[in-house]
């Protein structure tokens, strides 16, 4: 049960964390100024370039391998309904890290994810 | 007002799209671990179980349903409201136990499936709020 939960916690901080760090780099690059494909190739290169880009790929790797992982141990009806949890961990990132304003359907919807994968724990 | 019919069913058929490729993809790599075992949590398990999934075959074809998933929800997004596309995702999680019922014979009991359904309702309720950056002028919030 121990090894389930931490490559939970992998799985949910990698895929948050990598796609955080792909947007952040995305945005960085910018977009393409015409869907060309020279243009895209040199979309592509500044894209290659960027740290943030490169900070998300083993975040995003890690995340799909804890995937994998999780389901050669655990059955699909629990990994992929527990990893709703990530809605979580971005509230809470939206909120803390961000400053963002959380309403309180969306602090219900926190609690009622919490409350669902509590449950398809216990099985 | 037939654009407006046909931009509907263009939205609810990429939809459908893009939840059965997220589900026959999630399918197929729980199939494609299956074919794998469980894997032992040391080096020479996990370098073993890594040549394992780069060589499978199942596990290759539930990434390429998962590409479509990609490609899908992007595409349905660069017309469509996340808000509209949202409650897609969220049914997701039912359909798939469902699957996973059908398909993998997993034994679901009643207490999972009502876990289930708050998932949804969970999932709902945070996808709906809109992000502030991208509300309208005219739809400003308390």
């Amino acid at each position: 049960m121990i090894r389930v939960i931490v490559f939970l916690s992998f799985l949910i901080f990698g895929s948050t964390g990598g796609e955080i760090a792909i947007t952040r780099g995305m945005k960085a690059t910018g977009e393409p100024e015409r869907l060309r494909p020279r243009e895209l190739l040199r979309f592509l290169r500044k894209a290659l370039c960027n740290g943030w880009f490169w900070a998300g790929i083993p975040l995003m790797a890690l995340s799909f391998y804890s995937l994998l992982l999780l389901l050669s141990w655990a059955p699909i009806s629990f990994v992929i309904p527990a990893s709703a949890l990530s809605y979580v961990v971005g509230t809470f990132g939206a909120k803390y890290i961000l400053g963002e304003d959380v309403s309180v359907a969306r602090w219900m919807g926190v609690v009622l994810v919490c409350a669902g994968v509590a449950l398809v724990a216990l099985g | 007002m037939a654009t407006e019919g046909r931009l509907r069913v263009k939205t609810l058929v990429m939809v459908c799209l893009m939840v059965l490729c997220a589900n026959v993809g999630d399918l197929l790599l729980k199939r494609g671990m299956l074919e794998i075992g469980a894997v032992p949590l040391t080096a020479a398990g996990l370098a073993h179980a890594f040549r394992m999934t780069v060589t499978n075959g199942t596990l290759w074809t539930g990434i390429f349903f998962l590409c479509g998933f990609m490609l899908s929800y992007m595409t349905v997004l660069s017309w469509a409201d996340y808000s509209y596309v949202m409650p897609a995702g969220a049914f997701g999680y039912a359909l798939l136990t469902f699957f996973a019922v059908i398909f993998l014979h997993e034994a679901v009991s009643a207490r999972r499936w009502v876990g289930v359904v708050l998932i949804c309702v969970g999932v709902l309720l945070v996808g709906q709020t809109k992000p502030r950056t991208t509300d309208q002028p005219s739809e400003a919030r308390a």
